[in-house]
């Protein structure tokens, strides 16, 4: 691999992550903070519209479209491990600024589903040739 | 309570939609020419697919359901726990897409499951 190539693939990698993390977290926070409770479809719309809601579903866009764009050139074996460090960091950004308490096991689940979508990850992403 | 209703709701919309969106991308066929008119030529063959309306319907289930998980549930449980598609994603994927799993993916999916029932804890 090139080096711009490898360069693109780390910062789009990244991007990916943090859109993902940061979108989630700000809709969690906008969710909570004056959306309103969700009781009726008029409800979601409300909420939709407010702020940090908004900025959690642009940041939720801009992460499927960088991720649709890093997909096009490199293989899905890099990209589920790679991204599937966001499960961490969705615990972490929760448990900094959203005040969620992440206990032991909570972390080892964490952790294991980490694990098991890097070892998914790792496959052949085209089996149908193989049986 | 309500917040495992929320995760078997988020996860059987977003296994429906994978399900409908794959079984419909490979009647299509691979994807090879990534020019803009190829590219809306491939959207003008989908476009009015039944099955991949049906899985944008899915999706939007599956996200409104999470908006809703997140006001009684922690990030730091969401998001993992919807991983369990994941789990039953690969079931599906051998008995109805008849696609060959390896051990590996077996495995992989034995972590998540695992991974889901410590969050349960």
């Amino acid at each position: 691999m090139n080096p711009r190539l490898r360069w693109k693939t780390r910062i789009f990698a990244a991007i990916v992550i943090l859109s993902n993390a940061l979108g989630n977290l700000s809709l969690t926070w906008g969710l909570r903070n004056g959306a309103g409770e969700l009781t009726s479809p008029l409800s979601f719309l409300r909420a939709i519209f407010s702020p940090w809601v908004s900025l959690g579903i642009c940041l939720l866009i801009a992460w499927m479209i960088s991720r649709m764009f890093l997909l096009s050139w490199a293989d899905l074996s890099y990209v589920l491990p790679v991204t599937a460090f966001g499960y961490v960091l969705n615990a972490l950004l929760g448990r900094l600024f959203l005040g969620e308490q992440v206990t032991p096991a909570r972390w080892a689940g964490t952790l294991l589903i980490m694990a098991g979508v890097i070892l998914v990850g790792l496959g052949n992403p085209h089996t149908g040739d193989s049986t | 309570m309500k917040a495992w209703s929320l995760l078997a709701v988020i996860i059987a919309s977003t296994v429906t939609a994978d399900l409908l969106q794959s079984h419909e991308m490979k009647r299509h066929g691979e994807i090879q020419d990534f020019r803009p008119s190829g590219l809306r030529r491939v959207l003008s063959a989908l476009i009015g697919k039944r099955n991949l309306i049906l899985a944008v319907a899915c999706m939007a289930v599956s996200f409104f359901a999470f908006m809703a998980l997140v006001q009684v549930a922690d990030l730091s449980f969401a998001v993992p726990a919807s991983a369990g598609s994941l789990v039953i994603e690969t079931i599906l994927a051998r008995l109805l897409l008849k696609e060959h799993v390896d051990s590996r993916r077996w495995i992989g999916a034995a972590l998540v499951a695992c991974g889901v029932w410590l969050l349960a804890l």
